[in-house]
């Protein structure tokens, strides 16, 4: 085919990113990636304080996945810097997902702190994934900051309602000349697809396949609602009209 | 004495090292953290180093997330 996907010199083929919470096991998340062939998957990093943990997530993500580690947990753009930065020292890569919250209720994205951590993290080599909330002015400053691609929110995290900044995305997707992709709310495969017809580059979803009933079947789903919707945007969708316009012909047959 | 670890004070056997502060923590598998020490990554071919007053450990490990 040949539509790959550049982000950060590296050519993706499946434009489905996969997040790893909320599984309910490890091997689950392993077969899940395995099963939809997703190339590109989110970690986090939490602090160790007291609890044994004989696991390590990473031996279960495959080894042909590109693994950005989020920032989540993140109040303000120092700590995101930190969180990235001790990722990269751990030997994580230079792909971060910036990912500031200060707001317990709605947990949506700080703009105004994600644009500084991006602009820092960016002079730094990162390739800078930032996560935000979708604004026409933000996404053009992430961009002039350096990000690698803009990531507006679909609805709030984990609320699996679909698009509802759907408008303001295809905006978005219009003037900003970097992979828009779009993060959080994507709860069903069909508004993967949708997402992708708008010109979308990429989905990344976590919840909605995390906690399906079989999570494995839920993420290769997901996956072929991706490549559908980008199918259909490559392809050109014919443009709606508000008068019927016959398919076949109506005239010339059995008439007198 | 004293050291800050993961943001907090804690109170430590002198001469600690950051195998022994790990076993306290119940870390069971020491391949499935990393330590910052006083701001440096350590492999873990350097568990053994030997804490002093007023380090600061950050005992951290990667989770899953989206």
């Amino acid at each position: 085919m040949g539509d790959f996907l550049l982000i950060g010199g590296k050519k993706i083929s499946n434009r489905f990113f996969l997040g790893t919470g909320k599984f309910a096991s490890n091997e689950l998340m392993r077969k899940a990636i395995e099963e939809s062939k997703v190339e590109v998957v989110t970690v986090a990093l939490r602090r160790v304080d007291g609890n044994g943990k004989n696991e390590n997530i990473l031996d279960f993500i495959p080894k042909h996945c590109i693994i950005m580690s989020n920032t989540s947990g993140a109040r303000n753009s120092d700590e995101a810097v930190r969180i990235a930065r001790i990722a990269k020292a751990a030997g994580m890569g230079n792909w971060v997902k910036i990912e500031v919250i200060s707001d317990a209720k709605y947990l949506l994205p700080d703009n105004l702190e994600t644009i500084k951590a991006t602009e820092i993290l960016a002079k730094e080599g990162f390739v800078v994934m930032p996560y935000f909330n979708p604004d026409l002015m933000d996404a053009r400053r992430l961009r002039d900051a350096g990000a690698a691609t803009v990531m507006p929110l679909g609805s709030p995290i984990g609320t699996n309602k679909g698009l509802k900044t759907k408008e303001i995305i295809q905006i978005i997707v219009n003037e900003i000349n970097l992979p828009v992709v779009v993060d959080a709310g994507i709860g069903r495969p069909s508004q993967a697809v949708e997402a992708m017809e708008l010109g979308c580059a990429a989905v990344l979803a976590n919840t909605a396949v995390a906690l399906a009933q079989d999570p494995v079947k839920t993420a290769v789903a997901f996956s072929l609602g991706v490549q559908a919707g980008r199918f259909a945007f490559v392809a050109g969708i014919a443009q709606e009209k508000n008068i019927a316009e016959a398919s076949s012909p109506l005239t010339g047959f059995l008439q007198d | 004495m004293l050291i800050k670890l993961n943001g907090n004070k804690k109170e430590v056997a002198d001469n600690i090292t950051i195998e022994s502060l790990l076993l306290q923590l119940g870390v069971k598998n020491n391949k499935a953290v990393f330590v910052e020490h006083n701001g440096k990554v350590l492999s873990e071919g350097e568990f053994g180093v030997v804490l002093g007053k007023n380090d600061i450990v950050e005992v951290i490990s990667f989770v899953g997330g989206g």
